[in-house]
């Protein structure tokens, strides 16, 4: 099947975007391998570049670095962690990650279409995270961003499509890639979240809180997948209530 | 830079409630809430089913976490270490930040009864250079370690705020993230250190009992109480990024002094959204000349119960577990909530890179070095973190 994701004219095959925070740098080559994952993300403010336990030096060849820039709380902050991570040698994507508050790490989305406008400019393939906004969305796709990421439900809580709704709206929407990111607990939900229409989907604390972290990098790929081919097939449609073939227009002389 | 009076004129004739000439007054709404629900916090009152209600918010108000600090949640201890470990979990995966305090001096003008820095007791004291600074960043730096934070004892006059400046211009050419446990600032020198490299501040408030706090403080500036207790907000007017709380647990009551610390904590982050909040939890530790100094009745469960309750009730926070506690102890609590250890730890003055020219702070209880910390945050299956942020 010809079913490529398409991000910074780069195509992949896999729509798993695994995280690599949380769990033991040994385990990260375990976990792409079973999650058949392309896009690995990681915290620039992790990459000790030659200092000891290195994350850089525990990723697999081959697979694309997806830089996140935790740890800014604007724009501007954001703008210089991305720009370190493209001297650093990590390429030209970019995961924009802004939060003003330490508790629920919500997203600034203002500050975040700030920062995408910013090195969309400067060429990157930026990738930003966001509450699901279609307003700010749509800034985002003007403002040149390469997909755009609504968090499923506050990160690390593992609750699932807390904004299915919202998210929904944003996939029937906007033309750039949807991946959903963060909250998302089960493979389950992530299922569904790609029978929604997703483009893709992001996970990382469930697959890091795991007691078998390959085996769920694996399950997750697997739902993940398994989701995809069903939004493919084209899902039926849900209903209240058994319907008889044609209650209302049963009446017409054909 | 500004002007603080001289801490000898401080003595134990002085209001320790009055901001002295020269010391920012940025008002206290945070300190008066802090300390009118401190002083209203019964320990004795909750039940086993306030603790019970609490375990079971998904996110705990402060009425839930004075529950969790109460005797009546002793019984729940494995309880509230397995929702402790689930929540250090979900919020920091199974990484434990390491890091190391460096003393570049110990003069301190405080007289504080407990601390074994303070300006009455006989010890040698000490202040290193720029050169001997140098030397010990490296010999801590060829030990792997990213994160560092430097200390002094409170000497405005001997380690001027200049002083500690360059020593964290000297820091950044080594360390990625450094962190300062000085004497409290003004908001222009706690902004002139962020501008040096700065990003996270602590200050332990000691008791948040301003009538105990007046007995153990009997002269510099320590011994005025808001000045101190207002030191974070302070810090992040100043720009800085995080700040770290703590009570010294054995020298008031400490229920209540947890209790504060953590409404103290919780206070700040609403009225800052984007402070990084950080707990220590040092427990009284005997000193030079004075080893009988204890933490009285804060023994390892009520220790663990303390800590357990700053991460259930602030999920998000840094918690830092000090060398005062026994390896043992240190390395089963990362394993539930702490997500910060010292290691390679010496808290005299000059000790990483040549012989201690001047005396320690305390008696500390786990002397291993960064490879041991190291393989034993692995050996529970762990993953030791040497930095964690960038300063941008």
């Amino acid at each position: 099947m010809n079913d490529k994701l398409i991000l910074g004219g780069r195509e992949f095959t896999s729509r798993f975007i695994l995280g690599s925070g949380k769990y033991s740098l040994d385990l990260i080559n375990a976990a792409v391998k079973n999650a058949g994952a392309q896009i690995i993300t990681l915290a620039l403010r992790r990459a000790n570049e030659g200092g000891a336990a290195n994350i850089l030096d525990y990723i697999p060849k081959g697979v694309t670095l997806l830089p996140n820039t935790s740890g800014a709380r604007n724009a501007d902050e954001a703008v210089r962690i991305a720009r370190l991570s493209r001297e650093c040698g990590c390429g030209d994507f970019v995961k924009i990650e802004i939060m003003r508050d330490s508790k629920y790490l919500l997203p600034d989305n203002q500050e975040t279409i700030r920062a995408t406008d910013i090195l969309a400019n400067e060429g990157f393939v930026v990738m930003p995270y966001m509450y699901p906004d279609l307003n700010v969305a749509r800034d985002l796709v003007n403002a040149g961003a390469a997909s755009v990421m609504p968090l499923a439900a506050p990160i690390g809580t593992n609750k699932g499509l807390a904004t299915r709704e919202f998210i929904k709206i944003l996939i029937d929407e906007i033309d750039l890639p949807i991946i959903v990111d963060a909250g998302i607990g089960r493979p389950s939900q992530a299922c569904e979240a790609m029978e929604l229409g997703a483009a893709a989907v992001m996970a990382n604390t469930a697959i890091a809180t795991a007691g078998d972290v390959p085996a769920m990098a694996e399950a997750f790929k697997k739902a993940i997948e398994a989701g995809r081919t069903a939004y493919l097939s084209g899902l039926g449609r849900v209903r209240d209530t058994a319907s008889a073939s044609s209650p209302l227009t049963g009446f017409l002389e054909l | 830079m500004s002007n603080v009076i001289s801490a000898k004129y401080i003595t134990r004739e002085t209001d320790h409630m009055q901001y002295q000439p020269g010391m920012d007054d940025i008002g206290s709404e945070v300190q008066d809430e802090v300390v009118a629900r401190m002083n209203a916090y019964d320990a004795s009152r909750y039940t086993a089913a306030d603790v019970r209600r609490a375990l079971a918010e998904d996110v705990l108000s402060p009425d839930d976490f004075a529950a969790l600090l109460s005797p009546a949640a002793a019984p729940f201890l494995e309880q509230l270490a397995a929702r402790a470990q689930a929540e250090t979990r979900k919020h920091f995966g199974n990484a434990v930040q390491m890091f190391t305090p460096l003393y570049i001096a110990n003069y301190c003008e405080n007289y504080c009864i407990y601390c074994g820095f303070n300006c009455h007791n006989k010890i040698r004291r000490a202040k290193l250079d720029a050169d001997e600074i140098e030397r010990e960043l490296q010999a801590i730096a060829a030990t792997g370690l990213q994160e560092i934070l430097l200390l002094t004892g409170e000497s405005r006059k001997m380690s001027p705020v200049e002083y500690i400046g360059e020593a964290v211009r000297l820091a950044r050419k080594y360390f990625r993230v450094i962190g300062v446990e000085i004497y409290p600032l003004n908001v222009d020198e706690y902004a002139y250190l962020h501008e040096c490299g700065v990003d996270y501040v602590t200050v332990f408030q000691e008791t948040y009992d301003a009538d105990k706090y007046e007995t153990l403080h009997l002269g510099g500036h320590k011994r005025i109480f808001p000045y101190r207790l207002n030191a974070q907000e302070r810090a992040l007017k100043g720009g800085m990024r995080g700040v770290g709380f703590a009570a010294l647990l054995g020298l008031s009551d400490f229920r209540k002094d947890a209790f504060a610390t953590g409404l103290h904590a919780y206070l700040l982050q609403r009225k800052y959204p984007h402070a990084e909040i950080a707990f220590s939890c040092p427990r009284l530790r005997p000193i030079i000349n004075n080893d009988k100094i204890n933490p009285k009745d804060v023994h390892e469960p009520q220790l663990l119960q303390v800590v357990c309750a700053y991460r259930i009730f602030m999920p998000f926070a840094s918690i830092t577990i000090s060398t005062r506690e026994r390896a043992g102890f240190r390395d089963n609590i990362i394993g539930i909530a702490a997500t910060k250890i010292s290691a390679g730890v010496d808290v005299g003055i000059g000790g990483h890179s040549g012989e201690d020219k001047g005396d320690e702070q305390f008696e500390i209880s786990d002397g291993r070095s960064v490879d041991e910390v190291y393989a034993a945050i692995e050996s529970h299956g762990l993953q030791p973190v040497m930095a964690d942020y960038l300063y941008v």
